[in-house]
Parts: structure tokens; C-alpha cells; sequence
């Protein structure tokens, strides 16, 4: 094959670029909550989400990128023409990246997700041929766009619920947190633990683990981390002098220490699914350009995954740290009591849907969980235009996304074909 | 840069309808001092502390405009807007009718007759401090926010409100009894002032109606 160090260097690139765009302004919609609630401060949310973001695209990517690296389209329309696959995955990487870039100039609350599976779609729907896409693996992607808010929505709800009823309504709410947030803690570390083990290691890694052994490393991991939690918890003195203007002052400050660990685990799950879908195209270039084979049944190269990870960083480094700055000082009445909840019914389902492999979005799920939060009557006021609005932005980024990539891949094709 | 979820989350109406609050408890605060700098004939006084009250008032209108504004009705919330709006519609009336009383004094001059005054300035207190419970029920809205309008935290809020139906019965008893005192002497006075004053003893007790009237908005806020 012609080009190949090219074609690679290319798509290193362009995928960098994505997972860029992704750390400079995605991140910011996860760690919102985390910052507006005052729960962490924003030096501590860059921190944990250079941290988190890096490992939970590491660690947990490898089954979303395999989607879009081989799920979309079919490999076996490409066996006499393996440049095919270059151009598109190039082009579709070029086509969501710049998508996104005229997206958050404009302010349109689009997905990065949605933009790389319509752009993916769009190259081999049209560039190839109709039956170059597996319609039924599309049809479950977008089923998941679906199903992930509502999931979210609903565990954010319950979450919310049992907060209501085991602490907040009780006549010492103080005391009731003191007790219960260390298992809250437990729940979201365990869960976190347990689906990376047993979803996310084997792409990584040849360490086999057993599904009983899972089990346990995520409970004591669970455990650990809920100890940890406890002991900070038990420094926390009441103030006095706040409780008598809010008299959850110091019940929202235990849980402030909760939220620390759910805003961890919601980077991770954002850089399991998003990072993951950025780099994905990537990996398709890669194994193609290697091997000249479609579809290789050759292992997730390690360092594409590492490529998403670095950007999301320099990303976040170069210019996320102003949005999150900027969202920070926006969201004033999101309380950790609140946040906690939204942020692990939305980074549960992103995790579950990374472990099957379903590329969503994050942003959604978490508006999703945000929604749930709002019908156990948590948050005082949500604008409902806005979120008609997010969620009408996906029909017009698969179409936009599509167009785009199919543009690139003809003019890609012209150059090097 | 836009970001999703700081747009999705509107504007918390509670500080503001909690400030808002305050605002119109200020302003029933200057009226003791106003009726005493008027029996004492202090008009400079008097009409400097009208002016406060203006100002308080005018304030209250701000925020109450600021409010309504921050409700469209595309907001989805745990209570009905129209509830909230009702609620700082009453809050409101409590800041005009202050300032209709202070303005009344300051241009016509009103002083308490000396032989009722005592009496009227525990009735003008008691008023006051329905008022004040007004604002301390209010104040728990950010409590009753965050425990869902359920639990605990109502029972609070309904202790609260309790006492402030106590108040507002003893200003009723104590509006009698000043209109009563007012019959005794009012063939001796001025027919024109005694019709002002009849109509002042009205307007404070007003105050406390208010007040009460804030208490039955906020009931209808928890959850049954």
C-alpha cells in the first residue's frame, strides 16, 4: 500500500485533533456539575478530570472504539480496496471534527458522538454503497440515543429518591449523612471498578480475571475508597453561623466530599465513550494501513487509545479550563446533594453502554439524569426549551456530520486514489 | 461558550423571592419610628423616613419584576409557578401598603391622639412582627426546596406559619379595640381626621392580613 506512514500520521493527527476538541469543551459539560456546585474547586475538577478522563479512555475505550472501528460498516465491502476504509475514516474524523468546531462557535448544543457515527454512516452509505453499513448495528446505536437518557433519568431519580427519603426528610439529616454517604461512595466505586474489570481490562491487558474475582477486587476497591471517604467525612464540623441561614449547610457539605468521587467517576465513564469514539476512526486507519487487511482481528493497538488520552489532557490544559471556569461561576444552585445523584446515574449508564460497546452521548445522558433529578423534585427551576433543544440538535448533527464526511472522502479520494 | 448543562439549568427563583421578602419586612420596620417622629412633630423627620420607605418599596418592585421575568413558562419546577408568582404578589402587597401609609401620614400630617397613642404603637409592633414572621416562614424556602416540599423541614415550616395565625389574631383583637377607643373620641375631633384615622387603623392591620395571607401562599407549597 501506498502512503501508508502518511495515511497513519494523518489520521494521528485528525484523531488528536478530536480528542482535543473533546478535553477543551465536552469535559466541561461533565465536570459542570461538579464545579457549579461548589463541591470541588475548579483546579481540583482539571485535576481530576486530566486524571479520570485519561484512565477511563485507557481502560474501559476499547469496546467502544472497536464500533466504530469495525461495528458501523462492513468489512468485507472493503476486501479489494482497503484505501477505501482510509479515506473514509479520515475524512469522517475531518467531518466531525470540524462540524464540532463550527458547532461550538455557533453555540449549538451538538454530541461528539453523533458526529462521528453519521459521519461514518454518511462515507460508506454514500461513498461506498448502501449495503457498505451494518443498518442493524446503526439501528441499535441510535436506539441506545434513546434508551441511555432514560436509563439515566431513571437511576438518577431512584438515586435521588432514597437521598430524600434516608437523609434529607429526616428530623437529623446531619446524622443520616454521615451514616448513609459512605455507602453511596461504595456504590459508585464499586460499580465503576467492576464494569472496567470486566469489560474494559481485556483490551488492554492479557491479565484474565474470572467473573467471581471481579466481583471481589470491586468490592474491596468499593470498600477502600468508601473508608477514605469516611474518614474525611467524620472531620466535617457543623458551621453554626451558615446553618442558620441554610440549615443543610453542613448535610450539603458531606455530601460535597461525595461528590468528589462521583465527578471521578463520571470523567472516567465520559473517557471510556467519548474519547473512545473519537480515536476509533483512528484504530480503523491504523490496523487497515498495517495489515492491508480489513477488520483484522489484530488487537486494539495500545497507543491509539493513549492518543485520545494525551489530547483530552492538552485539550483540557489549553483551553478547558476556561470553560469550566466559565460554567463554574454559571450553575449556582446545583447543590451536592443534587450533583451527586445526576452525575452517577449519568456515568452508571455511560459505563454500561461503553462496556457493550455503544458509542452515546454523555452530554445527553447527563441532561438525561439532570431531567431525573428534576422529577423527584430536586432542582427549583429547569429550562425545558433548552433541553428540547439539545435534544432536537442530533437530528441535525447526523445529516451535517454525514454531508461533511462524504465531501472529505470524495476530495481525499481525488488526491491519493 | 455555550455550555448545555448551565443553560439548561434556569434561574432559582428562591433567593430572590427570599430577598424579596426582606425587602418588604424593612419597610413595615421604618413605620414605628415614622408614627412616633410624627407625634413628636419632627415632619423633617417623617418625611425622610417616607423617603426610605419609598426607596424600600421601590426596590421590592425591582425584584418582584426581576422574578417574574426569570418564570417563563417553559420552567420546569417542583412547585407550580403560578403558586410562586402568587406568593410574591402578596409579599408585595405588604411593601405597598406601607408605602401608602407612610405616604398618608407625611402629607396629611396624621398624629395618633394623644390618648390612644400607647395602645397604637403595640398595635403598630404587632404588626410588625407578623411581618417579620412572614419573612422567617419564607426564609425556610430554601430548606423546603431542598427536602423535596416533604419531611421534616414542614413540620418547621409549619410551626412557623402557626404562629404567625397567632399574631395576625391578636392585631385583629387589637384593631377592635383601636377603632373602639377611636369611637370614644372621635365627636370631640376634626370629622375629615377621624376619617383618616378609621382608615389608618385599617391600613396597618392590613399589613398583618398580609402577612397571614403570605403564610396561607407558602402552606399551599407543601406537600399534603
Amino acid at each position: 500500500m501506498e502512503y501508508q506512514t502518511t495515511y497513519i500520521i494523518l489520521a494521528g493527527v485528525f484523531g488528536l485533533f478530536m480528542a482535543w476538541g473533546i478535553g477543551a469543551n465536552d469535559v466541561a459539560n461533565a465536570m459542570a456539575t461538579s464545579v457549579g456546585s461548589k463541591a470541588i474547586t475548579i483546579k481540583t475538577a482539571i485535576i481530576i478530570a486530566a486524571i479520570f478522563e485519561f484512565s477511563g479512555a485507557i481502560l474501559a475505550g476499547g469496546e467502544v472504539t472497536k464500533t466504530i472501528r469495525k461495528g458501523i460498516v462492513d468489512p468485507d465491502t472493503f476486501v479489494n480496496s482497503p484505501e477505501l476504509l482510509i479515506f473514509g475514516m479520515l475524512a469522517s474524523l475531518l467531518a466531525a471534527g470540524i462540524w464540532l468546531l463550527i458547532a461550538s462557535k455557533k453555540g449549538w448544543p451538538v454530541s461528539t458522538t453523533h458526529s462521528i457515527v453519521g459521519a461514518v454512516v454518511g462515507f460508506a452509505a454514500v461513498g461506498i454503497g448502501f449495503d457498505a453499513v451494518h443498518w442493524g448495528k446503526v439501528g441499535t446505536i441510535v436506539m441506545s440515543w434513546v434508551v441511555s437518557p432514560l436509563t439515566s433519568g431513571i437511576i438518577a431519580f431512584l438515586i435521588f429518591q432514597s437521598v430524600h427519603v434516608l437523609i434529607l426528610r429526616t428530623d437529623d439529616p446531619l446524622k443520616m449523612a454521615k451514616r448513609y454517604v459512605p455507602f453511596y461512595i461504595f456504590l459508585t466505586a464499586f460499580f465503576m471498578t467492576l464494569v472496567t474489570i470486566k469489560k474494559g481490562l481485556k483490551h488492554v491487558s492479557d491479565i484474565h480475571v474470572s467473573s467471581s474475582e471481579a466481583y471481589i477486587y470491586a468490592a474491596i476497591i468499593g470498600i477502600v475508597v468508601a473508608v477514605i471517604g469516611a474518614i474525611f467525612i467524620s472531620k466535617i464540623q457543623p458551621d453554626k453561623a451558615k446553618e442558620k441561614e441554610f440549615h443543610f449547610h453542613t448535610v450539603e457539605k458531606v455530601f460535597a466530599v461525595l461528590m468528589v468521587i462521583t465527578a471521578s467517576g463520571l470523567a472516567f465513564a465520559h473517557g471510556s465513550n467519548d474519547v473512545a469514539n473519537a480515536v476509533g476512526p483512528l484504530a480503523a486507519v491504523v490496523s487497515t494501513a498495517q495489515s492491508g487487511i480489513i477488520g483484522s482481528k489484530a488487537a486494539l493497538n495500545p497507543w491509539i487509545l493513549l492518543v485520545g488520552g494525551i489530547g483530552i489532557v492538552i485539550g483540557l490544559a489549553t483551553y478547558g479550563r476556561k470553560v469550566i471556569a466559565t460554567v463554574g461561576t454559571k450553575i449556582t444552585h446545583l447543590t451536592p446533594s443534587r450533583g451527586f445523584a445526576a452525575e452517577l446515574g449519568a456515568s452508571m449508564t455511560i459505563v454500561m453502554a461503553s462496556s457493550t460497546g455503544m458509542p452515546i452521548s454523555t452530554t445527553h445522558t447527563l441532561v438525561g439524569a439532570v431531567l431525573g433529578v428534576g422529577l423527584a423534585k430536586g432542582i427549583s427551576a429547569i429550562n425545558l426549551s433548552v433541553v428540547r433543544g439539545i435534544f432536537a440538535s442530533w437530528v441535525i448533527t447526523i445529516p451535517a456530520g454525514a454531508i461533511l464526511s462524504i465531501v472529505f472522502f470524495f476530495i481525499l479520494r481525488a488526491i491519493f486514489g | 461558550m455555550v455550555n448545555i448543562i448551565s443553560e439548561m439549568l434556569g434561574k432559582s427563583p428562591v433567593q430572590p423571592i427570599q430577598d424579596h421578602i426582606g425587602v418588604a419586612y424593612e419597610c413595615t420596620q421604618m413605620l414605628p419610628s415614622l408614627l412616633e417622629a410624627a407625634n413628636l412633630n419632627d415632619w423633617d423627620k417623617v418625611a425622610k423616613v417616607n423617603e426610605r420607605i419609598r426607596n424600600l418599596e421601590h426596590d421590592a418592585d425591582k425584584i418582584k419584576m426581576k422574578i417574574r421575568s426569570n418564570l417563563p413558562k417553559s420552567l420546569f419546577m417542583p412547585v407550580p409557578r403560578q403558586d410562586l408568582l402568587e406568593l410574591v404578589l402578596v409579599q408585595d402587597k405588604i411593601a405597598n401598603i406601607t408605602k401608602s401609609i407612610a405616604g398618608m401620614i407625611n402629607q396629611r400630617k396624621i398624629q395618633i391622639p394623644t390618648v390612644m397613642y400607647d395602645e397604637f404603637m403595640v398595635f403598630v409592633n404587632l404588626c410588625v412582627d407578623a411581618a417579620k414572621f412572614a419573612k422567617k416562614s419564607v426564609n425556610e424556602l430554601d430548606e423546603l426546596y431542598e427536602t423535596g416540599f416533604r419531611g421534616a423541614e414542614v413540620k418547621l415550616v409549619q410551626e412557623l406559619i402557626d404562629n404567625l395565625d397567632e399574631i395576625e389574631t391578636k392585631t385583629d383583637l387589637k384593631q377592635h379595640a383601636m377603632q373602639s377607643e377611636l369611637f370614644k373620641i372621635e365627636k370631640e375631633m376634626p370629622p375629615v381626621d377621624v376619617m383618616f384615622l378609621y382608615k389608618l387603623i385599617d391600613m396597618v392591620g392590613g399589613i398583618a392580613d398580609m402577612a397571614e395571607r403570605v403564610g396561607r401562599r407558602l402552606e399551599l407549597l407543601l406537600a399534603k
